[in-house]
């Protein structure tokens, strides 16, 4: 009987091993993009945009063409290629201190202008390639070696909603945050990425997808408790769904009414 | 027959898929791979119900999943 | 092609579109406005594209991603500017990308002030960002000089795969002078086509990947001898620079780059006629820095006098050129203040009658 494959490596994704810690969602999410990139038939055209952190040696896991940009640059090496390159399918793929931290201007421009580029941003609430400090995405009392006490909200602030931020800008844009901290959370996930990556292929709009991934290692759990802690604490402080779709309503955030007194 | 190829140099033992398998029939084993990791493998594979929650979940694309004889539709994933 | 009266930030933007680039991404800081608002106006026109970014941040790794994908293309930016793009520029020339990267310097340091000077000399010889790296940088003293360098700095950036920095205090940026464009120009180097870009690849070839992190490092040190060999080149074949009044007996040497050389080279005028032999050095390429040149033109002279629109960064190269064998002087001004012919023409004076003894510089 022939025997056929009903679930193997997407082309995209190159046959090496990866250097993430056991457990690490990132590996997931490579997966879900290169699969979206393999059946939107765009791998011959994709150029990928690598960060600084984890995932900074994203180049060697993907089989596409792929730029290293400097830490929080992704979104501009992203606009100087598409800018030069319309044609090309343009992803940069961005942890949270990446992208929230010292990139927050650089993401927030980019979606304002409207590059018609994909943000994959991995959102594990911590630094992870350089051993678990705090990020703007490490929840309130969440303890890592910069706030060993946990964060403390009057000292640090709240962490920062990228989705929703992004979302009230006024430039069309689809804005989406997704897990994969279950199987069937991927499955989501990937629709979410296959809708950014349509959009870009459409020439529509900017597009980002806010992952939430785990970090074993430096949440200092296993990876089974880090998918349940995903569940238990990150989900409901970043709800999942489609924040923003490119349908051009001003989605202005209207003042909260006048209070007396 | 679905049946699940695990790669034991690509696992690293995380146990997701041990987790994610609604049959509960993927376990560490007591072997280490080349890295030193005990890797997962197929405790009874004719239980295996093709599902691939584990290929879903893996973090390592360690796991491929390949089905000879009749065969159901799988859902577009 | 006629002969056209331009301002020097939009006559370095034409030179751009002459060379061919279709892109530019950059930022508003005067005295450089000029360059982004010509290039808003005229990159449409030609069929490029012209990206305000958020900050020059942002632009250094902007260009860094459009140089990646093959394209020509340039930024440009002022002295604070500038030190904001250095961590991009060090990137760029890491992963040995070829861009162009004008600054219009002004005074400095910190906020400064607006108006001309050449304090930005060590940032940009020296390397103003981390690692052994090195700028080709070439500095005009004429709009005309700006344009023709302006479009070389292209060939060189492509030829060397290495950023090319065209360095003009303030002044080359906001005077107006006739400029003329050749209608027909031969690059200055020859341009093999560019196998190395990421623009998505079929199967057809490896993947090509943009990048300058090697953690082994032994790839590393092989990186960095790499580079070093590029540079080596360009010490050997790039220098460039130009002598006035040496076929005749002079005392004094003064040695100065940009528009104070021009400055200077009036004040050689008044001096013949007040019969004090005076002759001028001017580097225009400050890397490669023209050191045998400079001491071979020394050789004739008492003493040299380094004119610079700083507190003297310059003046150390020329120490590095002459090791002591002739006294050096130092004449400058900063903050934006400019020097007069006759404070040049002055001092050489005094010079050659042996009165000031030299400055302990540095």
């Amino acid at each position: 009987m022939a025997e056929t494959v009903v679930f193997a490596r997407p082309q995209a994704l190159a046959p090496v091993p990866t250097h993430y810690c056991p457990g690490c969602t990132h590996g997931v999410i490579h997966r879900l993009v290169a699969e979206v990139v393999d059946e939107l038939g765009l791998a011959h055209r994709t150029v990928g945009i690598a960060p600084v952190g984890c995932s900074v040696l994203a180049y060697n896991y993907f089989s596409t063409d792929f730029q290293e940009a400097a830490h929080g640059r992704a979104p501009a090496v992203a606009t100087g290629v598409k800018r030069a390159r319309p044609d090309l399918i343009v992803f940069a793929y961005q942890g949270d201190g990446d992208l929230a931290s010292i990139g927050m201007a650089e993401i927030v421009h980019c979606a304002n202008r409207g590059e018609k580029i994909t943000v994959v941003f991995v959102n594990n609430a911590i630094y992870g390639m350089t051993g678990g400090q705090m990020a703007p995405t490490t929840l309130p009392g969440q303890v890592t070696t910069t706030c060993p006490l946990g964060r403390d909200v009057s000292q640090v602030g709240y962490p920062i909603r990228v989705a929703e931020l992004l979302a009230t800008l006024r430039t069309p844009a689809f804005v989406a945050r997704a897990a994969v901290h279950t199987p069937l959370h991927a499955v989501t996930a990937k629709e979410m990425l296959r809708r950014a990556f349509r959009y870009q292929a459409e020439g529509t709009c900017f597009s980002l997808v806010e992952v939430l991934s785990t970090c074993p290692t430096n949440w200092g759990m296993p990876p089974v408790e880090a998918t349940e802690w995903v569940e238990k604490n990150m989900v409901p402080y970043y709800p999942l769904g489609v924040f923003k779709t490119p349908d051009g309503l001003d989605r202005a955030p209207r003042p909260a009414p006048a209070t007396e007194g | 027959m679905p049946q699940i190829l695990i790669d034991r140099d690509l696992c690293k033992g995380c146990e997701l898929c041990v987790n994610a398998c609604p049959q509960k029939i993927l376990a560490l084993g007591q072997e280490i791979n080349a890295k030193g990791y005990f890797f997962a493998s197929v405790v009874e594979q004719k239980r295996c119900i093709g599902c691939r929650l584990c290929c879903i979940t893996c973090p390592d694309v360690a796991i491929q999943m390949r089905v000879s004889g009749t065969m159901y539709h799988y859902f577009a994933y | 092609m006629a002969k056209k009266l331009m301002k020097g930030c939009e006559a370095i933007g034409e030179a751009a579109i002459k060379a061919g680039c279709k892109l530019f991404f950059g930022y508003p800081i005067t005295p450089q406005n000029e360059i982004p608002e010509y290039m808003a106006h005229r990159l449409p026109q030609v069929g490029g594209t012209f990206v305000q970014a958020e900050s020059e941040v942002a632009a250094s790794n902007m260009i860094y991603g459009a140089a990646g994908s093959g394209e020509r293309v340039f930024t440009s930016s002022s002295s604070p500017g500038i030190s904001l793009m250095q961590e991009g520029i060090s990137y760029i020339a890491g992963s040995e990308l070829p861009v162009v990267i004008v600054n219009i310097m002004r005074a400095g340091p910190g906020l400064g002030g607006i108006l001309p000077s050449q304090s930005d000399y060590f940032q940009a010889t020296k390397g103003g960002g981390h690692g052994d790296y090195r700028l080709l940088v070439l500095a005009p003293w004429s709009v005309q000089e700006a344009a023709d360098l302006m479009q070389d700095a292209f060939d060189l950036a492509d030829y060397y795969r290495n950023p090319v920095m065209v360095l003009g205090d303030g002044l080359i940026g906001q005077m107006m002078e006739p400029v003329e464009f050749k209608a027909e120009r031969t690059p200055c180097k020859p341009l093999p086509p560019k196998a190395w870009v990421a623009t998505g690849c079929s199967g057809d070839r490896p993947t090509n990947i943009i990048n300058s992190l090697f953690l082994d490092p032994e790839v590393l040190e092989r990186h960095n001898q790499k580079l070093k060999a590029k540079y080596d080149l360009m010490v050997r074949d790039e220098v460039r620079c130009a002598s006035y009044g040496t076929d005749r007996p002079y005392e004094v040497l003064v040695v100065a780059y940009g528009t104070v050389a021009r400055v200077c080279s009036t004040a050689l005028d008044d001096l013949r006629e007040d019969g004090v032999g005076a002759a001028l050095f001017r580097p225009i390429t400050l890397f490669p820095f023209p050191y045998a040149e400079l001491r071979a033109a020394a050789e004739n002279a008492r003493a040299v006098l380094v004119v610079e629109l700083s507190t003297g960064q310059m003046i150390e190269d020329v120490r590095l050129a002459l090791e002591g064998s002739r006294p050096i002087h130092f004449l400058g001004r900063q903050g934006g203040m400019l020097i007069s012919p006759e404070a040049v023409s002055e001092r050489v004076s005094a010079i050659s009658a042996g009165l000031p003894e030299e400055v302990r510089h540095g």
